[in-house]
């Protein structure tokens, strides 16, 4: 049976506050990584060879700038960025810290998403779009961004189930939700309930993220019939 | 009208230059339907992106209306496109947006107001034959309405010129002929100045005044359909305009001879006549007739036969009338 920690723990809504956290940082997270990650991603894909407007020299310094960052595994990532946590926030403790963290890892992973998103868009399409007399603007706006809709959704499931795994690392580094409830009161106070339940937490998180994201994409996607 | 003048374009690859086009020269008059035709490969694709400049030629002009289109600043480029459009083999739609607002779209692009594009793209999908798919999304067309959709959308600007990047290539024979007829319709009604690139004589021979048969990144010959058609010049547009599998047939091996009627004697019974002066028999190889502006031309091969003196009394009788004749190698 469950043990007397995880009912203390339940009673003190500590779990049902990881849950709210985990959420809440993975959300917040996810969209300063699109807010940094599309626009890149989208310069990565209009610098291509064959993108809208090909510059070598954009392209391979931003590919090298996110391979870099991509390379580190997310754990030395965290320690080795505490000191710009400390710069932007004045602190590198707690959740604020750890979204930045969670920004500066997930942000290239989420351009080379956007990118491969992009770059699904058939070349027919935006040659159209050129023969009409589209501005690069234009065909960024409203050819690329809306006929990648449907698969840039679902990279973003993707990308916000890998979000939430990294938040869950944070918490070797003091961050909070369901990774510091399975490290404390689990691992280091040999629970195997407690880290079994924040398990089951996570995977029901992941799914409902999972399915809600995957029907917003079929519903956007006009190509079903 | 479109002038090409000189017009190259060398492409570089991997293995060096590959020099798609070379030292073009073509003009295309207002309101005519002009026809490139080419086999694969031969470099008519590029010639017809670079007359609005989706592929920048690498020597030479393309004077559209008096202007010299690789010489204008970029916006003044993109102001231009609007009054060349193009459709393409594989549509291109776009796939999100539904059939009213594909039509929309360059409407959209030159600041159009909503209510205001929306009316015309109605009136053009009327035009077009599918006011009642206005809702529909691509994926929910056949092949041909997605093409009427995109000559809608083409149509939209009121351009004065329309590209036909093998618009009827990935159409059923029925399909192709209806579309065929719509873009001559447009051209008769319209007044738009009509540019098909293709590889199929049908297409030319259904709809073009004129035809530039292009092989080997050159123009190998180009003049009025009806001229082309009966008496084709160079090797690649006999090519084209004959069965390609002609080569195969079992001949017995005679000299074969190609006779092109023009409308005076397509009526007559030449052959018979040739026959029975001659007393000698032929083999027809190959006929064929087709109806220019009222007027049916023909052409036909026919083997002669084996023995010389019979052989030469009919070439002999054919130099005295008056049918166009041509040995074949």
């Amino acid at each position: 049976m469950l043990s007397e920690m995880f009912y203390k723990l339940w009673a003190n809504g500590l779990i049902q506050m990881a849950v709210f956290e985990t959420i809440y940082m993975t959300v917040i997270a996810t969209a300063f990584s699109y807010l940094f990650g599309l626009p890149l991603g989208m310069i990565l894909c209009v610098t291509d060879v064959n993108g809208i407007r090909p510059t070598p020299w954009v392209n391979r310094i931003l590919g090298f700038v996110v391979n870099f960052f991509r390379s580190i595994p997310f754990i030395i990532l965290m320690v080795a960025m505490l000191p710009v946590a400390r710069f932007i926030l004045g602190t590198s403790l707690g959740n604020g810290a750890v979204i930045v963290m969670l920004v500066i890892g997930a942000s290239p992973y989420v351009a080379r998403m956007v990118e491969s998103s992009v770059k699904e868009v058939g070349a027919g399409v935006i040659e159209a779009a050129q023969s009409m007399g589209c501005t690069n603007m234009q065909i960024i706006t409203k050819v690329l961004l809306p006929e990648a809709k449907p698969s840039l959704i679902n990279g973003a499931v993707i990308s916000m189930v890998t979000i939430l795994g990294y938040s869950a690392m944070a918490a070797t580094i003091g961050g909070t939700g369901l990774g510091q409830v399975a490290i404390i009161y689990g691992h280091q106070r040999n629970n195997a309930d407690i880290t079994w339940i924040c398990v089951l937490l996570t995977v029901a998180i992941v799914q409902i993220i999972q399915i809600v994201g995957t029907t917003i994409a079929r519903k956007t996607d006009k190509r079903i019939k | 009208m479109i002038e090409l003048k000189k017009l190259s374009k060398t492409f570089e690859s991997a293995s060096g230059p590959v020099e798609a086009l070379r030292d073009i020269d073509l003009t295309i008059n207002d309101g005519e339907i002009f026809g490139i035709i080419g086999l694969s490969g031969a470099g008519k694709s590029t010639l017809v992106r670079c007359i609005n400049l989706l592929e920048r030629p690498s020597a030479g002009q393309v004077i559209i209306d008096g202007r010299d289109m690789t010489a204008l600043p970029r916006a003044e480029l993109l102001k231009m496109r609007r009054s060349i459009s193009m459709i393409f083999q594989g549509f291109n739609l776009l796939e999100q947006r539904n059939v009213l607002k594909n039509v929309c779209f360059p409407l959209e692009i030159s600041g159009v107001k909503k209510q205001e594009a929306e009316k015309r793209a109605g009136d053009l999908l009327k035009l077009v034959g599918l006011e009642d798919k206005a809702d529909k999304f691509p994926a929910q067309l056949s092949g041909g309405q997605k093409q009427r959709v995109a000559i809608a959308r083409a149509l939209a600007t009121n351009p004065k010129y329309l590209l036909c990047d093998e618009a009827t290539s990935a159409l059923d024979p029925n399909t192709t002929r209806s579309i065929l007829e719509l873009l001559r319709t447009i051209n008769q009604t319209m007044g738009v100045t009509i540019i098909v690139i293709t590889h199929e004589m049908k297409v030319i021979d259904q709809i073009c005044d004129r035809v530039a048969v292009i092989d080997n990144s050159r123009i190998a010959e180009e003049g009025r359909v009806s001229e082309v058609f009966t008496n084709p010049q160079s090797d690649i547009a006999r090519d084209l305009i004959l069965p390609q599998d002609r080569a195969a047939l079992d001949t017995a091996g005679g000299r074969q001879v190609r006779l092109t009627f023009d409308g005076l004697y397509s009526q007559a019974p030449i052959i018979s006549q040739m026959v029975l002066d001659c007393q000698a028999p032929v083999n027809i190889l190959f006929a064929d007739t087709k109806e220019y502006e009222g007027v049916i031309y023909g052409h036909m091969i026919i083997e002669l036969p084996t023995d010389e003196r019979q052989a030469d009394k009919i070439i002999a009788w054919l130099s005295n009338s008056q049918v166009g004749w041509k040995e074949e190698k």
